[in-house]
């Protein structure tokens, strides 16, 4: 989506930091989350959910429950018409409510509207599932077993030719490269090769999952959610209750945090079907324990590299084999995963293989740079212990080999302008690399990867009588957008950002926008505010020059108001935005500007962690002591959001690198479901996290924006991974690196 | 005619080549030019996939034109967070 870049780049608005918009509301209480909507007559929904991690539903009896007083209305898979259901969303629809079977403990089997809480919970108790309960499996390496319990019967593997005739938890095979590997690793002095695995990680966002809906008796229906992609919401939900998409209306809630778990649907489409039985506002908000078991965490993985290398350096052959496991259904991030492996790298011969595995557990769901994290821990930690058998320092070791402009990159296409040459090189000249380490103290350097991407979009820009700008956007706000549109809105208009007011439009008032997912928002959502930005000054040029009485192209439009273009187009005194929106109601009508577009031209990004940290002799606990993110941000629009997306990332890195896990018992269930006892970090587990941006301008938008929300998560694995095993003297191939494995490493 | 090329499970698919050369002008003619030259791409194609054009990924847009002689390689549908 190429649109003139802003000439010169003098920038007046873009860089700088107002306050968040936001900010006053959240602080205060006044914000409105999802369960903080409520409606006369609400009805109180409770999901039923399995017990077993893998069972046939014979029979669901919900006579008694119906009986109860108090009861409105119950739900099971008899109220969603599978047979109308697009293939494409079938997966979904059984992921909501189970149909023959319950995949993983924590499955819905049946869902209650009742007038209390206690009634809810009573009613549960009242039906009666009848299960026939099957072996699991919720490894991913027993999954691909041969002898493993099968998840679904009709599950062939994609990808593999001849099409294999026995069913298989690997749902498909993917394969990137070039070149010739074993050639590459015939050519090699050395050569690292190594196994590695990845425990499942949950999002950890603050707010469950919540829901308000009301259908009335004429069929049209309301729903205020937390989500990451309100009109996705109103799409699969309608859908799958078989409602016209106009008859449902969406409005998303402010949100606490997303992090990819809310780019997909688990409540609302079964509070809508409870909504419309009980013909009454039915409200469900998930437990904790229910975000743990039925929402869904990244994959667990098992990653396998091998990297050989001259004794200069120079890589001449790279390999990996990877296996993630989506949970119960098809749909892992394996294909990301593999063609972020070796994207950081310049290499004549790459090869990656990666198998998507069913298992046992909740679905998996997207979390920042879904897949990437997992193969660059394994790539990262090969890289540095090449480093150290070369006896090279680890940062110029990548920067021998680093990706860069014009590189073919290991997935495919040739890469254009980018800056992890410089986020390697402002890594080397950090004080934080220079800082000499204590005893017990390990230091780490990770590079990570990630595509960013565009996707459909539409904005609303209205003109107000005083000169205000109402914006309406269509994408959830999870990391600051608001602001960024505000900005990059004035900086259009040439006035000042706090005249811009920037709304999350609910899905009636908009054209469709995709999911604020793949770092998008800021680069779709802003070109696209761009773009209307523009078109609502072509009109007030317009409304301008009728009042002058010249030809429109005789105006132009220069810091925030209307002139006459040139000598020839007479004498006016410039017109602001201001005096043409007050007379707009004589001059043709209110003012507004818009943009639907499918925004393409997302850049790249590369980033380079830093992280010093001491682990513990006594008790294997690591503490981290310097955490430094550099990262190509194209233009930072509000660099503080930028830098709090850089400090985000790194923060969930650690927390996964370090504590966070899925752990499951032999009964398939899952043994930690709580913050208590799965554990994210907290402030006194981490230093400031010092930040560098990068600009390395995105040619594909008009002010160089690239995505920065997810790259940051990408090296923290490999970085900490790094760090430990110096720290330890051994190094560590399995996340979380928790107090248990660091003490078994130093011991060895 | 437009060079494609292909992930390597997909060369099952074509015999076992990695780039596979179509006539087409944009990328849906790309793509449907595919599933009929290459029956077992055809699923794929369905389930969704990106195209990179001289190093950009395109998600959705059929009508994007392919230059003559540009670099094109089909990606898996891109996700993210």
């Amino acid at each position: 989506m190429p649109l003139d870049a802003k000439p010169g780049m003098d920038f007046k608005v873009i860089g700088t930091r107002p306050v968040r918009p936001d900010g006053i509301d959240k602080v205060t209480g006044r914000a409105r989350f999802g369960a903080d909507f409520n409606m006369p007559g609400q009805l109180t929904g409770r999901v039923l959910r399995s017990p077993h991690a893998h069972a046939r539903v014979k029979s669901i009896d919900v006579s008694q429950a119906l009986k109860l007083q108090g009861v409105k209305a119950v739900v099971t898979r008899d109220d969603f018409n599978a047979d109308a259901v697009d293939p494409a969303l079938m997966d979904v629809l059984v992921n909501v409510m189970a149909r023959d079977k319950v995949l993983y403990e924590g499955h819905a089997v049946a869902a209650v509207a009742a007038v209390d809480a206690p009634t809810a919970r009573q009613a549960l108790k009242l039906i009666k599932v009848d299960y026939e309960i099957l072996p699991h499996v919720t490894d991913v390496e027993e999954a691909m077993k041969p002898s493993a319990p099968v998840l679904h019967a009709d599950m062939f593997t994609d990808g593999v030719e001849p099409r294999p005739t026995k069913a298989s938890n690997i749902a498909s095979r993917v394969e990137f490269g070039h070149g010739d590997v074993e050639a590459g690793f015939q050519q090699a002095d050395v050569i690292v090769e190594r196994e590695f695995r990845t425990e499942a990680a949950h999002q950890g966002y603050i707010e469950p999952h919540a829901v308000v809906a009301s259908m009335g008796a004429d069929g049209y229906a309301e729903m205020w959610c937390c989500t990451q992609g309100h009109f996705m919401v109103r799409n699969i939900s309608a859908h799958l209750n078989g409602v016209d998409v106009s008859k449902l209306r969406v409005t998303a809630s402010e949100i606490g945090g997303g992090f990819g778990g809310k780019t997909t649907v688990f409540l609302e489409p079964v509070a809508l079907a409870l909504s419309r039985k009980a013909n009454r506002p039915v409200k469900l908000v998930m437990t904790r324990d229910e975000v743990f078991r039925a929402s869904g965490p990244t994959s667990s993985s098992y990653v396998k590299v091998k990297i050989g290398a001259k004794k200069d350096g120079t890589i001449t052959g790279a390999y990996a084999e990877l296996a993630y496991q989506g949970g119960a259904f098809r749909g892992s991030p394996v294909d990301m995963g593999a063609m972020c492996t070796y994207a950081c790298y310049d290499l004549k011969n790459v090869q990656v293989v990666g198998y998507d595995v069913v298992v046992n557990r909740p679905k998996q769901a997207a979390y920042r740079a879904p897949g990437a994290p997992q193969a660059a821990f394994g790539v990262e930690s090969v890289i540095d212990e090449l480093a150290q058998k070369l006896g090279m320092d680890p940062i110029d070791l990548r920067l021998k080999n680093a990706a860069r402009d014009g590189t073919k990159s290991s997935y495919g296409p040739t890469f254009g302008p980018n800056g992890l040459i410089q986020t390697l090189e402002a890594a080397k000249n950090h004080p934080n690399y220079k800082v000499k380490l204590g005893p017990h103290q390990g230091r780490g350097v990770a590079v990570g990867f990630w595509f960013n991407f565009g996707g459909q979009t539409a904005v609303s820009m209205n003109v107000n009588i005083d000169g205000s700008i109402a914006l309406a956007v269509g994408t959830p706000d999870i990391g600051g957008s608001r602001a960024s549109m505000g900005l990059m809105a004035a900086e259009e208009l040439g006035i000042a950002y706090d005249k811009v007011r920037t709304i999350v439009a609910d899905t009636a008032s908009l054209g469709f926008n995709d999911v604020t997912e793949g770092s998008r928002v800021t680069f779709s959502s802003g070109l696209a505010t761009v773009q209307a930005a523009r078109d609502a000054i072509k009109k007030m040029c317009g409304r301008a020059a009728q009042m002058w009485g010249i030809p429109e192209d005789a105006v132009e439009w220069k810091d925030g108001h209307a002139h006459p273009a040139g000598a020839n187009a007479g004498n006016f005194p410039p017109m602001s935005l201001a005096d043409i929106a007050k007379d707009a109601g004589n001059t043709g009508g209110p003012i507004a500007g818009h943009c639907e577009v499918n925004a393409e031209g997302a850049g790249i990004s590369f980033a380079t962690h830093l992280v010093d940290v001491e682990v513990d002799p006594q008790t294997g606990r690591t503490q981290v002591l310097r955490y430094t993110v550099i990262q190509d941000a194209g233009k930072a629009i509000h660099p503080t959001y930028v830098e709090g997306q850089y400090q985000g990332g790194a923060a969930q890195g650690v927390g996964w690198a370090l504590n966070e896990e899925y752990i499951y018992g032999k009964d398939g269930r899952l043994q930690n479901a709580g913050f208590l006892d799965y554990r994210i970090p907290v402030c006194s587990d981490l230093p400031m996290i010092d930040t560098v941006i990068i600009e390395v301008p995105n040619p594909g938008h008009p002010y160089g924006v690239r995505g920065v929300g997810e790259t940051g998560i990408v090296p923290p694995l490999g970085a900490v991974g790094n760090a430990v095993s110096h720290a330890c003297g051994h190094r560590m191939t399995v996340v979380p690196m928790s107090p248990p494995r660091s003490l078994k490493a130093i011991k060895g | 005619m437009v060079k494609v090329g292909l992930w390597g499970s997909l060369t099952s698919y074509t015999g076992g080549a990695t780039h596979v050369e179509v006539a087409a002008g944009n990328i849906r003619e790309m793509l449907l030019a595919l599933g009929q030259n290459y029956p077992g791409l055809k699923p794929h194609l369905d389930r969704g996939v990106a195209v990179s054009i001289n190093g950009q990924i395109y998600r959705d847009a059929w009508f994007q034109k392919i230059p003559e002689g540009a670099e094109v390689f089909l990606l898996p549908k891109l996700a993210g967070g």
